[in-house]
């Protein structure tokens, strides 16, 4: 089953912490790499703890595994520290403003076993 | 401030202590940290919140080639005689990143873009850049920070996390710290914060306005017609999702506030509206001054993005996105912008200063940039200096290097480092490729 979510890609401290420790160290990968999603949505859709999805739009396609936002995420929105994966659903139009869309991204999510 | 260097029982690393040194990790620009060091390595950083600690304690020296050509290791005179030649080889370079270095070194890479006639750009122009803009459309009602500490009632948190980004804003400048206006500090003072999330920052305000994405801009609007006593209806809250009532309530405390101030993040910038929603929340401050005090600013994010900010616009009139290309300076987000310009395909190489594009910016962009020569300078490995035709490796300003940075409310403060490296700072560098520059300029007019 596919399903339309609003993803926001944003800043943590643990990816504060671990950029300085190095991009390619093991906690940056992990914490750039995770998706999270209102546990109800979870439940709905069937998608376990640490559980990979497919999320994608117009601009391009991840698997992430996907991790409870707890009470942080209502429905239908979903989080994701800035890194790689947010940047290869990023557009590239900017609409005159230097800014690509970065944040409040429509993403189609499917899990990956019912693929 | 003091440098002290005191014998240990392990000499070979002589214990010394730097006070009052200044942490580049965010805007806050910290610059109360006392600094224990045990040779290269800093092994306590006072007062210095979860990211600054982090900052300081993993930028060691690390063993790599000072430069690296096509990927293979050469010395910093063969690796600056070949960034040289790329960009006066280019027919449309751009220069991109500065908000992780010092204001010496910015003002150097704006030189050579203006040699080199080629695009400037910083991080700014995916970070606040739309503020930059609004605050063109609109004006921009500040203060600095210390005004905060000491006259704050009213906080409004919009479209950021500083619970997490920014840490010490709440304790040193903006939530907690007891000021000559606000006494009992945090008593004295009511928080909201406005957010899609409830993140960290929720639990540590009194209000959180938690509104539907992408309806930044008309809750602001909401606000300011709220402001000026406009009824309004029940179409704002199906649009928000916050009850009039609420919003209500929440101008009644804006309008009795003594000094209010709204502290906005890139949830307003990069969200579809982008520096309309900016233009929205600096006209609601801006408004609010019918009633009392209010004041907007941006909560930035690198060490210096704001020297970056100042020293573009202080030697070309403009921020960021800018093209000298004509021998004038010419502004226009969307055309000079690096997003653009490597999104289109235009650019045919890039001088990437302290920045790591390849992986924060669009598959468009990074395809580009994957494409064309790249001079990268940086104190760490990144996805950017992979691919880079010349790549040096420098030491790290704050930590290694002297020099000035602004913090977000364009305070100029200077850095007091730690130890040295044995990598040049980016300072020494940029200046060693402008001088190779100016002088093949030079022969070239005097060859006629």
């Amino acid at each position: 089953m596919t399903e339309t979510f609003i993803l926001i890609p944003g800043r943590t401290s643990k990816q504060g912490t671990t950029l300085n420790e190095g991009k390619y160290t093991e906690g940056y990968q992990t914490e750039i790499n995770t998706l999270k999603m209102n546990p109800d949505d979870m439940e709905r859709l069937g998608i376990a703890e640490g559980e990979d999805v497919r999320m994608w739009n117009e601009y391009g396609s991840v698997v992430v595994p996907c991790s409870t936002g707890k009470d942080e995420l209502p429905p239908g929105l979903l989080f994701i520290s800035y890194g790689d994966k947010s940047s290869q659903l990023m557009p590239g139009e900017t609409h005159g403003s230097g800014m690509p869309d970065s944040k409040g991204l429509d993403v189609q999510i499917q899990k990956i076993s019912n693929n | 401030m003091s440098i002290a260097e005191q014998p240990t029982n392990e000499t070979e690393n002589p214990l010394k202590i730097v006070e009052d040194a200044t942490c580049t990790f965010c805007g806050c620009v910290c610059d109360d940290i006392n600094l224990t060091v045990e040779g290269d390595q800093i092994t306590k950083a006072q007062n210095a919140c979860v990211l600054g600690k982090a900052w300081f304690f993993n930028h060691h020296i690390e063993e790599r080639p000072e430069a690296l050509i096509d990927g293979q290791p050469a010395t910093y005179e063969q690796a600056i005689d070949r960034a040289a030649e790329i960009l006066l080889e280019s027919q449309y370079p751009i220069t991109y990143g500065l908000s992780d270095t010092t204001c010496e070194a910015q003002r150097v890479a704006v030189a050579i873009t203006d040699w080199i006639g080629g695009c400037l750009d910083t991080t700014t122009s995916v970070c606040h850049g739309p503020s930059g803009m609004a605050f063109q459309g609109v004006g921009e009602v500040t203060c600095s920070l210390g005004e905060l500490k000491n006259r704050a009632d009213y906080l409004i948190y919009w479209g950021g996390n500083p619970a997490e980004s920014h840490p010490r804003h709440f304790t040193k400048y903006s939530l907690m710290p007891k000021g000559e206006f606000v006494p009992k500090g945090r008593k004295d003072r009511t928080a909201v914060l406005v957010d899609v999330r409830k993140t960290k920052t929720a639990k540590a305000v009194d209000i959180h306005l938690q509104l539907k994405p992408r309806s930044d801009f008309e809750l602001a609007w909401a606000l300011r017609a709220l402001a000026k006593g406009i009824e309004l209806d029940d179409s704002v809250e199906e649009k928000t999702g916050i009850p009039l009532e609420q919003l209500k309530e929440v101008m009644d405390g804006m309008k009795k506030a003594k000094f209010g101030a709204i502290l906005f993040g890139m949830g307003v910038t990069m969200t579809r509206g982008k520096h309309i929603n900016s233009e929205a929340v600096l006209a609601l401050a801006r408004d609010m001054n019918e009633h009392t005090r209010w004041v907007a600013k941006p909560m930035r994010g690198h060490g210096n993005v704001t020297g970056a900010d100042n020293v573009v616009s202080w030697s070309t009139g403009y921020p960021f996105g800018i093209h000298l290309g004509r021998g004038y300076p010419r502004f226009n987000p969307g055309e000079f912008t690096s997003s653009d310009v490597l999104g289109r395909g235009e650019a045919d190489a890039a001088l990437i200063i302290a920045s790591d594009p390849y992986s924060n910016f669009s598959q468009p962009a990074r395809d580009h940039l994957k494409a064309i020569n790249t001079i990268v300078l940086d104190p760490k490995l990144s996805e950017t200096a992979k691919i880079a035709k010349v790549a040096f490796t420098t030491a790290t300003y704050g930590i290694n290097v002297p020099g000035t940075v602004y913090r977000m409310d364009d305070i100029p403060i200077p850095l007091r480092p730690a130890f040295d490296s044995p990598y040049r700072s980016d300072y020494e560098i940029l200046k060693a490729i402008e001088g190779k520059i100016r002088e093949r300029q030079l022969a070239a007019v005097n060859a006629g």
